[in-house]
C-alpha cells in the first residue's frame, strides 16, 4: 500500500522515525549506565582474577529485576551494568510496545493484535518463561 | 591476567569483531563467540551471554540509521516477529539444556555456512503472478524510494517464508547471535522482497529476536555483567566506526577475507569441540 495519510496524520514514515529515535536513545542511555557501572566494577575488582573459564551461574541477585535493584543500591559495579542490561534489553521491547500504539492510532486493528502477540511472547521470556 | 587485563583484550576484540562485522554487514555477534571462547578460554554460556547483549546493542544502534531512508516495512517485520520471537524463546530454551560441546558443534556448523554464503551475492527474483491470500490479508504489499520515484512490491510464500524465520529465531536464541543472513535469505529469496527492504527491515527485527533470547539468558545467569560490560562496549564502538568508513570500503574483498577468517574459526571450534574441550 502507497505511504498515505492516517486519521491522526501518523504516516508510516512518522512512526518509523520516532521508532528510531526511540532505539538509539535506548541504546545511549543504556551504554551511559554499563559504562559508569564498569567504572565502579573495574575500581573495586580490577585486580583479582577473573573466573570466566568455569560456569558457575550468575547470582540469582543479577538476575532478575528486583535483584538487580538491590545491587545498584548497594552501588555494587556489576549490579549498575545489570541494570544498563536492562534498559538495553527493554529497548526493544519499548519498540515494539510503541508500535502497539501506533497501529491503533492508525486504526489498523489487525496489526494492534500482531504487535500485542509478539510483546507477549517477550514478556513470557522476561519474566523467566521458558520451554 | 588480572580482571583490568582481560576486559581490555575483551574490548579490543569486540572493538574488532564490530568494525569488521559493520564493514562487512555481517555482524560482529558471529565472530565474538569464537573469540572469546578460543582466544580467551572463556566458557561458551558466559560468551553467548555477551554476544547477544552486543546484537541487541548493535541491532538498535543501527536501526536507527536504516529506519530514516524508509526502506524497511514495518508491517511484514512485525508479522514475521511473532515467527521469530517464538523461535528464540525455543531455542534459547534449547541452549539450557543441550551440552556445550552440542552447542559449540552447531555453532562451528552454523559459521560454515555462513562463510560461504557470504560469499554468493544474490539477486531477488522478480516475481510475477498471483499474490499470496496472506499477503492481501496482512497487507504487506509496499513500495520504497527510489531516484525514479516509488517502487511498489508484492510479497510472496509468507508462510514458507514465517517457517525460516521460526529457524532463524532458534538459531539466534541457541547460539546467541543475529541470524540476519538466514532473516535476509528468507525475505529475499522465499518471500520476493527487494534486498535493500529485506536487509533494512531484517536489521530491523535482529534486535527484538535478541531480546527474546535475551530475557531466558538473563534468567539462567548467563549474562556476566563483568564481561558484557566490554563487549557492548568495544562492539558497538567498532560498528559505529565501520559505519563511518563504509562509503571507503571494498565490500566484497572484505567479506572474502571475512569468509575465510570465519571459516578459520569455525574449523578450529568444531576440532576443540570434539576434543571435548568446549
Amino acid at each position: 500500500m502507497i505511504i498515505a495519510s492516517k486519521p491522526s496524520g501518523w504516516t508510516d514514515e512518522r512512526v518509523e522515525r520516532v521508532i528510531g529515535q526511540l532505539l538509539r536513545l535506548g541504546v545511549t542511555l543504556s551504554a551511559t549506565v554499563v559504562v559508569l557501572g564498569g567504572a565502579v566494577y573495574l575500581v573495586r575488582h580490577g585486580i583479582e582474577a577473573p573466573h570466566y573459564g568455569i560456569f558457575r551461574g550468575e547470582p540469582t541477585g543479577l538476575r532478575n529485576i528486583s535483584g538487580i535493584l538491590g545491587q545498584v543500591r548497594d552501588w555494587r559495579g556489576r549490579g549498575i551494568i545489570q541494570l544498563g542490561l536492562l534498559v538495553l534489553i527493554a529497548t526493544p521491547v519499548a519498540r515494539v510496545a510503541f508500535s502497539v500504539v501506533a497501529f491503533a492510532l492508525e486504526r489498523d486493528r489487525l496489526y494492534v493484535v500482531v504487535t500485542l502477540i509478539v510483546l507477549a511472547v517477550l514478556a513470557f521470556s522476561l519474566a523467566g518463561g521458558h520451554l | 591476567m588480572t580482571i583490568l587485563e582481560l576486559t581490555a583484550l575483551v574490548w579490543c576484540g569486540s572493538l574488532l569483531a564490530g568494525f569488521v562485522g559493520s564493514l562487512t554487514g555481517l555482524g560482529g555477534g558471529v565472530v565474538l563467540t569464537p573469540l572469546l571462547t578460543l582466544l580467551f578460554g572463556i566458557d561458551i554460556r558466559y560468551a553467548i551471554g555477551a554476544a547477544i547483549v552486543s546484537v541487541i546493542a548493535t541491532s538498535s544502534g543501527a536501526a536507527a540509521a536504516y529506519v530514516r531512508e524508509g526502506f524497511s516495512n514495518i508491517r511484514i517485520g512485525m508479522l514475521l516477529e511473532i515467527a521469530t520471537t517464538l523461535g528464540a524463546v525455543v531455542g534459547a530454551s534449547l541452549a539450557v539444556r543441550l551440552p556445550t560441546t552440542a552447542i559449540a558443534i552447531i555453532f562451528a556448523l552454523v559459521l560454515l555456512y555462513s562463510a560461504y554464503a557470504s560469499t554468493q551475492i544474490d539477486h531477488t527474483k522478480e516475481a510475477q503472478g498471483e499474490p499470496d491470500r496472506l499477503t492481501r490479508y496482512f497487507k504487506l504489499d509496499s513500495s520504497f524510494p527510489t531516484p525514479e520515484g516509488p517502487r511498489f512490491y508484492r510479497v510472496y510464500n509468507v508462510g514458507a517464508g514465517s517457517g525460516m524465520m521460526f529457524g532463524a529465531g532458534v538459531l539466534s536464541g541457541l547460539l546467541g547471535i543475529g541470524a540476519g543472513a538466514m532473516k535476509v535469505i528468507a525475505m529475499d529469496q522465499v518471500m520476493r522482497i527487494p534486498f535493500k527492504v529485506s536487509t533494512t527491515t531484517s536489521n530491523f527485527m535482529i534486535g527484538v529476536t535478541a531480546a527474546a533470547s535475551a530475557g531466558v539468558y538473563l534468567q539462567r545467569g548467563y549474562i556476566d555483567p563483568g564481561l558484557a560490560f566490554p563487549v557492548m562496549v568495544g562492539v558497538l564502538l567498532g560498528s559505529l566506526l565501520g559505519a563511518r568508513l563504509l562509503p571507503a570500503a571494498k565490500t566484497r574483498v572484505l567479506r572474502k577475507v571475512f569468509a575465510g577468517a570465519i571459516a578459520a574459526l569455525a574449523v578450529e571450534m568444531l576440532v576443540q569441540a570434539l576434543r571435548g574441550k568446549m
